[in-house]
């Protein structure tokens, strides 16, 4: 995907990708400027109390203490900004273009962090009405697609929760279980990859993964989030996060060296 | 790298690759991984995924019928008028 559109109504990814090695998205200088960004971050005036305690409500870029902004030039009518702006001032068709531009997007998040189709439609229209809820209180301080973005991983996170996926379910699948201990992952270098992967089969497999690693997996590897960040989120440690993406990849590394025996590469 | 490095088994190096992944350090430049086919190809592998996963892109529209249901449910949100 293009990342050059990541301003206004951009339905890019949330960040861009500073990639150091192929396998990780930052430098350990940027990961703390990262984490400071992330401890600032706060809910938009309304702390939810269930997500108090993760910081998860907030949208990322809203600042607590943001300098004054000069003021921006109105808008060109018809614009992305033109359409944010209506829709915060509560033009209904404005709020319902707004939904056009974003909703694939939203809906692709939420169902790869849920594996489910039911669910993710639910999640994603609790995240539209939370987003027609919250929308003025969107100050610009970040682009809105990065907001918005963060609103629903919010959305899914809370979901994961009351669903009952904590932390506590979260350490216990990073536990190496005797046939997934150090290595299991080896294997003769004739079945490597070899450097290609088919998108559905990859797509398959981590809807296959389960919940706790598709769910860092998603957010780390597709969606770009540092696991400081991640830690914040879901409320564990770095150290989790990173493990947890490693077992993840390396689940997913069995996944693919089979379905491609199995059903021919395509 | 020391020495130690070096001699590093294949469990061992296993176990630090999370850290060492993590921390943006070219992990093919691991002497262990120079000496170590199984690793380079258990590295290359996570390597294709991970650049796998940077190339998905949103390809779901959810049904058309989800729209209706949230503008019906904005509609029940929003206090009446007149």
């Amino acid at each position: 995907m293009s990342g050059a559109a990541l301003r206004g109504l951009s339905v890019d990814p949330p960040r861009k990708r500073m990639t150091p090695s192929r396998l990780s998205m930052h430098t350990p200088e940027g990961n703390s400027l990262r984490a400071a960004a992330v401890t600032a971050a706060e809910p938009d005036g309304e702390t939810s109390p269930e997500l108090a305690s993760t910081q998860a409500e907030t949208p990322a870029g809203e600042e607590r203490s943001a300098p004054e902004k000069p003021p921006s030039p109105p808008p060109v009518p018809g614009s992305d900004a033109d359409i944010l702006a209506r829709a915060q001032a509560g033009d209904h068709y404005a709020f319902a273009q707004l939904y056009a531009l974003h909703k694939r997007r939203i809906y692709s998040l939420c169902l790869r962090m849920v594996g489910n189709v039911a669910e993710a439609e639910d999640l994603t229209q609790e995240a539209f009405l939370q987003l027609h809820r919250k929308i003025a209180t969107f100050r610009g301080d970040s682009a809105f697609s990065t907001w918005l973005h963060r609103l629903a991983i919010n959305v899914v996170l809370m979901h994961l929760r009351k669903k009952g996926l904590s932390v506590i379910s979260l350490d216990e699948a990073m536990e190496p279980t005797p046939e997934e201990g150090p290595g299991r992952s080896f294997g003769a270098p004739d079945l490597s990859l070899a450097g290609s992967i088919d998108r559905l089969a990859l797509e398959r497999a981590i809807s296959d993964l389960p919940a706790g690693y598709r769910l860092i997996f998603v957010l780390h590897d597709i969606e770009g989030y540092e696991h400081n960040e991640i830690a914040a989120m879901l409320d564990c440690s770095i150290g989790n996060s990173k493990s947890q993406l490693h077992k993840a990849r390396l689940k997913l590394r069995d996944a693919m060296r089979t379905i491609p025996r199995r059903e021919g590469r395509r | 790298m020391n020495d130690q490095t070096n001699k590093m088994t294949c469990e061992e190096f296993q176990a630090q690759m999370p850290e060492l992944i993590a921390s943006g350090e070219n992990a093919s430049a691991h002497p262990h991984v120079r000496e170590c086919d199984l690793c380079r190809a258990l590295l290359q592998d996570l390597e294709t995924i991970a650049e796998a996963a940077r190339q998905l892109f949103p390809v779901e529209d959810p049904p058309d019928r989800l729209w209706e249901q949230i503008e019906s449910a904005i509609k029940q949100q929003e206090p009446s008028h007149g």
